[in-house]
C-alpha cells in the first residue's frame, strides 16, 4: 500500500536504499548527513555502523562492494576530504555490489568548517553523481543510483545539500517493497582489484571509457528533463536551486539535471537552442557553467548568482532584478526599522562536562590572544578541535585559539612547538575525534618528541551532531553492547607516560593536573571525564544564590553557563536550566561560598 | 484549497521543530502539498531555531522568502521580532509572552527588548499581533513541555483545519501516555486566541 508521508531527504535517502536492496552501510556522523545512517541503523536485517572516521566508512563500503553487496558510505562534505584517498581508488577499480557514496554538502557552512562544492569530486573521480531537489527524488535517486552502480562497474555519487537533506517534503512510500538482491561472491580479479601501478595504469582508459559512456547516459536520463515554458528565458539548474527557479521564474523554460555528471551535451545543446537567453541557475561554484561555456554557448550565471553561502528565492529574485529578467515591483520594497536584537548564539549546556575544564583553561595562564587581560604566567596557546567544545572559543570562556579540521589540535601543537613558540602548548580534542584522527596525530607527537599538554575531553559520545555511539561508548549503531575502546590504553600505547585521568566536574583536580601538567616539561595527556550533560535531566535539585552571601562579583558568570543569570542587578540561577546534581561547578568556584544545593546533594563535583 | 506560509520561531529545545511536523501531518491529511525546512544551525545548545511551514496545493521552495509569511508564531517573546522580515505586510503574529535572555542579555552586555520596542517592529506590518500566555498556561496545565501544543492550538483558529484533524495529528505525533495532557494544552491554546 502506498501512503504519503512527510519525509527529510536523508530519511527518503535511507529507505531508498533499504528498498534497494542495500545489504551493508558505514558513515561517521556529521552535519547535514548524519541522519541517514540513523534511520538505516533501525532496519535489523541489514548491517549499518559507525565507522571510525569516514576514510575507514568508505572502506568498509568498497569492501562490501567487492564482496558483491549493495552498499553505501555516507559523510558530509568535509568527510569526503578524509575519505578522498579509498573514494579515488574505488573510483579505478570499480565495483562488484552497487556502490552509492552519499556526500552532503553545507553550503553557507552553516554547520561546518568550511564551504566546499563536492560536485568537484565527481569529476576528479570521474564518476557519474546524481543530485535531488526534494525527498521524493532522493528517495528515486538512491535506488537509481544502485543500479547505475552496477550497469557501469563504477561508484555513484549522490550529493545532496543542507537544505535537500533536511528539509522535509512529501513522498509516497511503500510499504514491503524491498528488492531482495543476491549477493554476488566475491571473484579473485588480479587486474580489477589490484591497484598495482601496472594494473592502475591499465584500468585507466576503462575510466575514460565508462565516463564517456556516461555522458550518454546523461543524455536520455529520467533525472535530466526540460519543461518548456516561455521561449524568451532558458535556466538550467540543479538540486534546490530548481525548486527556487521555479519558484521565482515560473514561467521561463528550465532544464534540469538530477544527473548532473558527466552532463549531457546534446541536451544542452538542444535546450540552449530553443531559448533566447540562457542562464545558469546553481548554489556555489560554477560546475555546470563552466562546462556550458565550454560548449561555446553564451550564458549568463555567477556574473549575478552568488558563488558564496546558501541560495534561496530571496537572493535569486534580487539577481533576477540584477539581470534585467524580473521587474522592479512598484513601491513593494518598503524600509522597515529593525532595532538590532540580542545574539542567541550557541552555548556549552548547563551541566556541560566541558564548562569547568574551559573556565580552568581561562584563568590558568594568560592566553596569548587575548587583548586587555591582565598578564600572568604561563602564557598559552590552546589549539581546538572539531565537537562541542569548539564552543570554548566564544565569550566568555574564549579558550580556543585554532580550530581547523578533524583532529587537527594535535598536528598544530606539534608544529608550533617545532616553530619554537615560546607560549605553553596546550591542544584539545573530543573522544570521538580523538578517535577518528587524533590517534596518528598523538603517535607523531611521541615519536617526534614533542613537548605539550593534549587534553582529551571524553564525554562519552559524539556530542555536536546529537549522541551517535563511537568506538569508546561500549554500544554499536545498531543498539548491541560490544567492546568498549578504552582511550588510556591507547594513550599509553602510543608511548605516553604522563597521563592523568580527572572527573570533569571537579575544579581543584582539573586545574591541579592542569598546572602540575604545564611545569612539567614532557607530552602529558588529561583526559577530563565526564558523560555529555544532554543524556541527564536538568532542574534535580538545583543550585541556589544566597542573596546574603553573594558580592554580585560575577565570576560564576565566567563559566558562561545559561542558568546563571543576571536579573537587573542581582545573580540568579534558573532552576529549571540547573544541571544540580549533576553539576555542581558554580558552587566550587564561587569565592563566597554564595551557591548551595536546594535540598542536600551531591556538591563538590559530581561522581562518574 | 487555502495556502499558508507559516514562520515557527523559538529556542533550541521548546519543541519548534515537532510543533511543525504536526502542522504538516494535519495538512498531508487534508491532501494539501507539504515542504518544512529548519534553520536550526546549533539550536541543541541554546540558539535560535526558526521553521519553514508550507502548505498549498502544489509547492516549489520549501524556504519562505521575505514579507511572504502568512502567519508567524513565536514561542519566545523576542523571536518575533527576530523573524519580522518574513512577515507579509497584514499577516498575523502570536507570540508567547515570555521572555529567555540569551547569554548576552543575562550577562548584562545587551538588552532584552521591551514590549513597547516589539510592538513598535511588528506594528510596521500589522495590527494582527496577539500576544499569549503560552508558557504561564503550560506551567499551570503541568508541563512547561506542552507550550508547542498550546501554540498550536492557537495556530489552529487561523487555519482552515478542523479541530478533528488536529486531534488526530496530535494523537498520531504523541506517544500515547502524553496525548492527554497535550490535548489540554491545545483546547488551552484555542481559548486563549478566542475574541
Amino acid at each position: 500500500m502506498s501512503v504519503k508521508k512527510l519525509l527529510s531527504g536523508n530519511e527518503a535517502i535511507a529507505l531508498g536504499a533499504y528498498h534497494a536492496g542495500l545489504k551493508v552501510a558505514a558513515a561517521y556522523p556529521g552535519t547535514p548527513s548524519t541522519e541517514i545512517l540513523e534511520n538505516l541503523a533501525q532496519f535489523k536485517d541489514i548491517y549499518a555502523e559507525w565507522s571510525t572516521n569516514e576514510k575507514v566508512a568508505m572502506e568498509v563500503a568498497v569492501g562490501a562492494s567487492y564482496a558483491g553487496a549493495r552498499t553505501l558510505a555516507s559523510m558530509k562534505h568535509v568527510g569526503l576530504n578524509v575519505a578522498a584517498d579509498p573514494f579515488m581508488a574505488v573510483a579505478i577499480t570499480g565495483i562488484n555490489g552497487g556502490l552509492v557514496v552519499i556526500s552532503a554538502d553545507d553550503p553557507g557552512a552553516m554547520s561546518s568548517q568550511n564551504e566546499q562544492d563536492n560536485r568537484h569530486f565527481a569529476k576528479l573521480a570521474k564518476i557519474p553523481m546524481l543530485e535531488p531537489s526534494d525527498s521524493q527524488e532522493a528517495y528515486d535517486m538512491v535506488i537509481a543510483a544502485f543500479d547505475i552502480s552496477e550497469q557501469f562497474d563504477t561508484p555513484v555519487m549522490l550529493r545532496t545539500t543542507t537544505r535537500v537533506s533536511h528539509s522535509k517534503t512529501v513522498m509516497e512510500t511503500k510499504d514491503n517493497s524491498r528488492k531482495e538482491t543476491e549477493i554476488k561472491s566475491f571473484k579473485y580479479n588480479f587486474r580489477k582489484y589490484i591497484m598495482l601501478p601496472a594494473n592502475a595504469r591499465a584500468r585507466r582508459p576503462l575510466v575514460e571509457e565508462r565516463i564517456i559512456k556516461l555522458a550518454g547516459y546523461a543524455e536520455t536520463s529520467p533525472f535530466n528533463h526540460i519543461s518548456m515554458g516561455s521561449t524568451e528565458l532558458g535556466i538550467i539548474t540543479c538540486g534546490m536551486a530548481y525548486q527556487y527557479t521555479k519558484e521565482v521564474f515560473p514561467e521561463a523554460s528550465v532544464l534540469k539535471l538530477g544527473f548532473s555528471y558527466p552532463m549531457p551535451e546534446q541536451l544542452i545543446r538542444k535546450f540552449a537552442s530553443r531559448v533566447k537567453k540562457l542562464v545558469i541557475i546553481e548554489e556555489l561554484d560554477p560546475f555546470i557553467e563552466e562546462y556550458v561555456k565550454s560548449l561555446g554557448i553564451e550564458v549568463t550565471g555567477k556574473e549575478f548568482i552568488p558563488i558564496i553561502g546558501e541560495l534561496t528565492p530571496d537572493v535569486i529574485e534580487k539577481a533576477g532584478r540584477a539581470m534585467g529578467l524580473l521587474s522592479e515591483s512598484l513601491g513593494c520594497k518598503k524600509e522597515y526599522k529593525m532595532p538590532k536584537l540580542p545574539g542567541r548564539f550557541p552555548l556549552l549546556c548547563p551541566g556541560c562536562p566541558h564548562s569547568g575544564l574551559f573556565y580552568t583553561l581561562g584563568n590558568i595562564g594568560q592566553r596569548s590572544t587575548i587583548p586587555g587581560k591582565k598578564q600572568r604566567e604561563p602564557r598559552l596557546i590552546i589549539s581546538g578541535d572539531i565537537g562541542c567544545y569548539t564552543l570554548g572559543a566564544l565569550s566568555p570562556l574564549n579558550a580556543i585559539d585554532t580550530c581547523g579540521c578533524m583532529g587537527a589540535s594535535i598536528g598544530n601543537a606539534i608544529g608550533m612547538q617545532k616553530a619554537g613558540a615560546s607560549e605553553k602548548l596546550v591542544a584539545l580534542i573530543g573522544d570521538s575525534t580523538f578517535l577518528h584522527s587524533g590517534i596518528t596525530g598523538l603517535i607523531d607527537a611521541v615519536y617526534n618528541k614533542a613537548k605539550f599538554t593534549l587534553i582529551i575531553l571524553d564525554n562519552r559520545t559524539t556530542g555536536m551532531t546529537g549522541h551517535q555511539e563511537h568506538p569508546g561508548t561500549g554500544k554499536t549503531a545498531q543498539g548491541e553492547d560490544t567492546y568498549a575502546v578504552s582511550l588510556e590504553e591507547i594513550v599509553k600505547a602510543c608511548g605516553i607516560t604522563s597521563l592523568q585521568v580527572v572527573n570533569a566536574w571537579d575544579a581543584r583536580a582539573l586545574k591541579e593536573a592542569l598546572k602540575s601538567s604545564l611545569e612539567n616539561d614532557v607530552l602529558s595527556v588529561i583526559i577530563s571525564r565526564g558523560a555529555c550533560a544532554v543524556a541527564v535531566r536538568r532542574g534535580i535539585n538545583p543550585s541556589k544564590i544566597d542573596i546574603n552571601k553573594c558580592t554580585d562579583c560575577g565570576l560564576c558568570l565566567a563559566i558562561g553557563c545559561s542558568a546563571i543569570q543576571k536579573d537587573a542587578d542581582k545573580i540568579v540561577i534558573d532552576g529549571s536550566l540547573c544541571a544540580g546534581d549533576n553539576c555542581r561547578l558554580c558552587e566550587q568556584i564561587c569565592p563566597n561560598k554564595a551557591i548551595y544545593p536546594d535540598k542536600p546533594g551531591i556538591t563538590g563535583g559530581r561522581n562518574e | 484549497m487555502n495556502s499558508y506560509n507559516i514562520i515557527i520561531a523559538g529556542v533550541g529545545g521548546q519543541g519548534v521543530i515537532l510543533a511543525g511536523n504536526i502542522i504538516g501531518d494535519a495538512a498531508i491529511a487534508l491532501g494539501y502539498d507539504v515542504k518544512k525546512t529548519d534553520t536550526i544551525g546549533m539550536a541543541q545548545r541554546g540558539g535560535s531555531v526558526i521553521s519553514h511551514l508550507r502548505v498549498a496545493p502544489k509547492i516549489y521552495s520549501p524556504v519562505i522568502g521575505e514579507g511572504q509569511a502568512d502567519i508567524v508564531i513565536s514561542f519566545e517573546k523576542m523571536e518575533a521580532a527576530r523573524c519580522f522580515s518574513f512577515l507579509k505586510p497584514g499577516g498575523t503574529v502570536i507570540l508567547n509572552n515570555r521572555e529567555m535572555p540569551p547569554l548576552s542579555v543575562s550577562c548584562g552586555m545587551e538588552q532584552y527588548p521591551s514590549d513597547e520596542e516589539i510592538m513598535i517592529v511588528l506594528e510596521q506590518k500589522t495590527d494582527s499581533i496577539y500576544f499569549v500566555e503560552g508558557s504561564k498556561k503550560s506551567e499551570a496545565i503541568g508541563n512547561i513541555k506542552v507550550l508547542n501544543i498550546f501554540m498550536l492550538g492557537c495556530l489552529s483558529q487561523f487555519m482552515d483545519i478542523e479541530d478533528k484533524v488536529w486531534r488526530e495529528s496530535i494523537i498520531r505525533s504523541l506517544p500515547a501516555k502524553i496525548v492527554g495532557i497535550n490535548i489540554t494544552a491545545f483546547e488551552a491554546g484555542i481559548e486563549s486566541v478566542k475574541l
